[in-house]
């Protein structure tokens, strides 16, 4: 057979982890103010910081993001409607080709609101839910707060809004309800998005009770190679690939590579998830913007280099698991180049026992520990190749729809 | 993610485009294409095919288009089958000739 293009042996998860010119899955937070609490916040939202990008900050980034053609950012936060030029900002966005998808808790889909979304096409929103029945998710994120989902998820629904993300992250408490989400989400026509609880913001304090626990991790797989077709994952378990064949999604962690955050103040960080001084890049007001820190950064740079695998290195799963999620590693104290602490081989949990009473980083704001750097051996990794793709065109990216 | 079967859609002798919703960022190695539209990414993994799909509303054909970015004649099928793959996921349509 031929192989088209001019490198035979590409696999796009190797150039992925190289880094691409600019990022496919950045997530921008454009507040922390919120008008919820929700336990697990993985920004620990609330207040609002004063030195957030002012209107004229965040068009110039726009501007910036138009030009290195990123095609949609992710919003989020906090409550992104919050901010008094939300919809300004998503206007300008859109009049630049850079769609926005935007997570939302639901209160302030107006009827209104409902209509201006479902009319273009460059905007998605994603409404968080924790539970597909009331009692499971108000637990969670507050009384009345599934009433109010379910509301904008009607007014989307009635205004023609086909294929909007109904996103659920998966805990210890809901992952019995995965049947009941999909079926939500069917009746609304909607896309159900499952996302891993990662230790995160709020999340890390809450990770030890809240996480799926090893039965039910297996069942979620299961679950998700049954039902998971087209609900959406991302990157958020291809750790539980090791059960048997990997899941569609990016099979990877971007971090840096191919994902990145940027927070209220500019900051950009490797990921949503890995919100520490450790994964901090730089700023977008430095000279350069956003551009050179995505370029140019140290911290990138590393990342992007090629990573010994340490302790998962013999791990027949590697191919596919890799060592799991950075950012989960890192919140539960464990070293950047071993086991996830939910390795399916429960390496993760020997690891999290062996840890004894050493305190697990904390994510920023709260600067006030700063563990060092997990050294990372200098050994590439020389995987043995997959069967080569035959197509110049790579996985059509049912991998990263959406996310 | 079929990349393995041509769609039956795609005719290589018809007049084809990039899909106006779409946008193509070029990357080493070869680009993203994201449709607006279905909010679905694809990746071209050589530059060959970034070439083609980007000449093709120029050509009066697919098959001009692959010629003319110089796929060469035991590489066609592979290209065709990725056309096809972006044909059936609506990044390319064909145009009036
Ligand atoms: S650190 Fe975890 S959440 Fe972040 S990109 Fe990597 S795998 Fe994904
Ligand atoms: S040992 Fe490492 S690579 Fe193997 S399954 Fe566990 S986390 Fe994944």
């Amino acid at each position: 057979m031929t192989l088209a293009g001019p490198d035979p042996g590409f696999r796009l998860v190797d150039r992925f982890e190289q880094g691409l010119d600019a990022p496919i899955c950045l997530t921008w937070e454009l507040t922390y103010a919120c008008n919820l609490a929700c336990v697990h916040c993985l920004s620990s939202s609330g207040r609002r910081d004063p030195h957030e990008l002012s209107t004229d900050e965040c068009k110039a980034l726009i501007d910036e993001f138009e030009r290195m053609q990123i095609f949609y950012v992710n919003i989020g936060g906090g409550e992104p409607t919050i901010r008094s030029d939300f919809w300004e900002l998503v206007d300008y966005a859109t009049a630049h080709r850079v769609g926005v998808k935007f997570s939302t808790n639901g209160s302030r889909i107006t009827d209104g609101v409902a209509a201006r979304l479902a009319a273009s096409d460059y905007v998605d929103v994603q409404l968080s839910l924790d539970g597909a029945t009331a009692e499971v998710n108000d637990a969670v994120r507050g009384v009345g707060s599934f009433a109010t989902a379910v509301t904008a998820m009607e007014r989307l629904a009635a205004a023609g809004f086909a294929g909007f993300k109904i996103s659920v992250v998966v805990t210890r408490h809901n992952v019995g309800q995965l049947d009941a989400f999909k079926s939500l989400a069917d009746r609304y026509g909607a896309q159900l998005r499952l996302t891993r609880l990662r230790p995160a913001g709020r999340g890390a304090d809450v990770w030890d009770e809240l996480h799926p626990t090893a039965v039910q991790q297996r069942q979620l797989y299961d679950w998700l190679v049954a039902r998971g077709e087209d609900v959406l994952t991302g990157d958020s378990f291809f750790h539980l690939s090791a059960f048997g064949d990997a899941l569609p999604g990016l099979n990877l962690c971007g971090a840096g590579r191919v994902v990145c955050l940027v927070d209220p103040v500019g900051d950009v960080y490797a990921c949503p998830f890995a919100i520490h001084d450790e994964f901090l890049a730089g700023n977008v007001r430095t000279p350069g913007g956003f551009t050179s820190v995505w370029r140019e950064s140290a911290l990138f740079a590393e990342l992007r280099a090629p990573q010994g695998e340490g302790a998962c290195t013999s791990c027949g799963h590697y191919d596919a698991c890799r060592g799991g999620c950075m950012a989960a590693k890192f919140f539960t104290g464990l070293p950047l180049d071993g086991p996830d602490p939910e390795c399916v081989l429960g390496h993760g949990e020997n690891a999290l026992d062996a840890r004894g009473d050493v305190k697990a980083p904390r994510p920023s704001p709260d600067h006030s520990s700063r563990p060092r750097r997990v050294a990372v051996a200098l050994t590439p990794s020389h995987r043995p190749d997959r069967r080569c793709d035959e197509s110049p065109l790579a996985g059509a990216g049912a991998a990263l729809r959406a996310e | 993610m079929t990349t393995t079967t041509t769609a039956p859609g795609y005719d290589p002798a018809r007049p084809w485009a990039l899909h106006p919703q779409v946008s193509l960022r070029p990357e080493s190695f070869g680009a993203l294409a994201y449709h607006f539209g279905t909010r679905r990414l694809s990746f071209l993994k050589s530059r060959t095919l970034l070439a083609v799909v980007e000449s093709l509303a120029d050509q009066p054909s697919g098959l001009e288009a692959c010629r003319a970015a110089g796929v060469a004649p035991e590489e066609l099928a592979a290209y065709e089958q990725a056309l096809g793959t972006l044909a059936a996921t609506g990044m390319i349509c064909e145009r009036a000739a």
